[in-house]
């Protein structure tokens, strides 16, 4: 026992976000847990090390996957207790995905949503709102459907390269 | 048990048993829906309507004792022990039945939930705040598609009339929900108006009349289901009871 605290104490709470950082989306494979901001929160006691991480939405199906890939993340680097907690509240939001994350996504072909559209209580989406095409960057585009390849993305249209794209719709 | 505890119990219960029941008629149509656009939208939205149903579950079964898992509410309750509404059980029939009930949900769903998010419990106030973005792009897609298939053309228009005719009998029961009236049922309050009003204003928009002298069919919040109920829950049901241990 006095051994397993010994190696616990020895990780800091900085290094567990580094080693999180690598923990990539199971469905968008660019961008890591911490950039969506699905973690919220770590934690080291003496004994063991607490993850926080709340769902995108509430039927996620990549959140179970995310929650063991975290666990074997740690696991390998050497955490021995370790505790995932799943917290609801306050709600995931899409201003929750930092700068990092925006980045990796535009570049991965995913419009990102737009940063302090998405709120806790209530949508804000504007029929009006324009989303760049991560193909040709004209804003000349269509929403072909609310609801696309996976809970957080809606099916968009290029009116300028004629490209279909994925728009993470701010939530 | 605290009867505060026990009405919390039936209040998750209740929402959980509506968002599982639609989203298993949601999912009969999984790739078999009539445009690829609208089969992805029905499979998201089922998917939401379960990670809503385990979240409310999840406070059920706590709730119990000894606490009881979101699985075994599911799955291990017999027809008379589900308390959902007569409305979401119906079979999906046509897609204008299909999308008819889920107008008619949806509209309803937003309002009990927008309620829920200033209930005096703080676990029922989290699953409602995570909720009510998703149950918000539901109702945008079903009232979208309600007015553009109502004033559509001549056989749409049809369709969707012969589909609200079908499940108008159904609405009496949200009406008179104890989520939309605090708890009394003999004084609709201004969100049982306020679902009215919402409900003509679309019908209305959609050039869809709203069926007269219809009799109200009651039953689904006491237990007592339609016909159409245990054929589709012995579905649901068959694997976990007829195999209790299996794995995924």
């Amino acid at each position: 026992m006095v051994e397993t605290m010994v190696s616990q104490s020895s990780f800091s709470e900085q290094q567990i976000w580094d080693w999180l950082s690598e923990v990539q989306d199971p469905e968008i494979p660019v961008v890591s847990v911490v950039d969506l901001g699905i973690v919220r929160g770590v934690k080291i006691d003496q004994h063991t090390v607490h993850v926080t991480i709340t769902p995108t939405y509430s039927g996620c199906p990549a959140t179970a996957v995310i929650a063991m890939d975290i666990e074997t993340t740690l696991i390998e680097r050497g955490v021995e207790n370790l505790e995932i907690k799943q917290n609801l509240a306050p709600p995931w939001t899409t201003d929750w995905i930092n700068e990092e994350g925006r980045k990796k996504l535009f570049q991965y072909g995913i419009a990102p949503p737009k940063q302090g559209v998405a709120c806790s209580g209530a949508l804000k989406v504007s029929e009006n709102e324009s989303v760049s095409c991560p193909q040709c960057l004209s804003s000349d585009t269509e929403c072909v459907s609310p609801f696309g390849s996976t809970p957080c993305k809606a099916a968009y249209r290029c009116r300028t390269c004629r490209e279909p794209f994925d728009y993470f719709k701010p939530f | 048990m605290l009867s505060d505890d026990l009405a919390v119990r039936d209040l998750t219960q209740h929402m959980g048993d509506n968002c599982l029941i639609l989203a298993q008629r949601i999912t009969e149509w999984c790739g078999h829906a009539p445009m690829l656009e609208e089969d992805i939208a029905l499979a998201n939205t089922g998917l939401d309507l379960i990670g809503q149903t385990k979240n409310w579950y999840e406070i059920t079964g706590n709730l119990y004792s000894p606490a009881i898992t979101p699985d075994q509410i599911a799955f291990h309750r017999n027809e008379n022990e589900f308390s959902n509404f007569l409305l979401v059980e119906y079979p999906n029939t046509d897609y204008a039945v299909t999308l008819m009930k889920q107008f008619l949900f949806d509209t309803w769903h937003f309002l009990a939930v927008r309620q829920l998010v200033i209930h005096p419990n703080e676990k029922i106030v989290a699953v409602a705040q995570k909720s009510i973005k998703e149950i918000q792009y539901h109702r945008d897609r079903s009232t979208d598609l309600i007015v553009r298939l109502g004033d559509g053309n001549e056989e749409s228009h049809a369709k969707m009339q012969a589909a609200l005719k079908t499940l108008w009998r159904y609405t009496g029961e949200l009406i008179k929900s104890n989520q939309l009236n605090d708890g009394d049922e003999s004084t609709p309050s201004t969100i049982a108006e306020t679902y009215s009003s919402t409900i003509q204003s679309v019908l209305r928009q959609a050039t869809l009349d709203i069926p007269e002298n219809t009799g109200m069919v009651y039953g689904g919040t006491k237990g007592v289901h339609t016909e159409h109920f245990s054929s589709m829950i012995s579905q649901m049901q068959f694997l976990p009871r007829r195999y209790p241990e299996a794995k995924w």
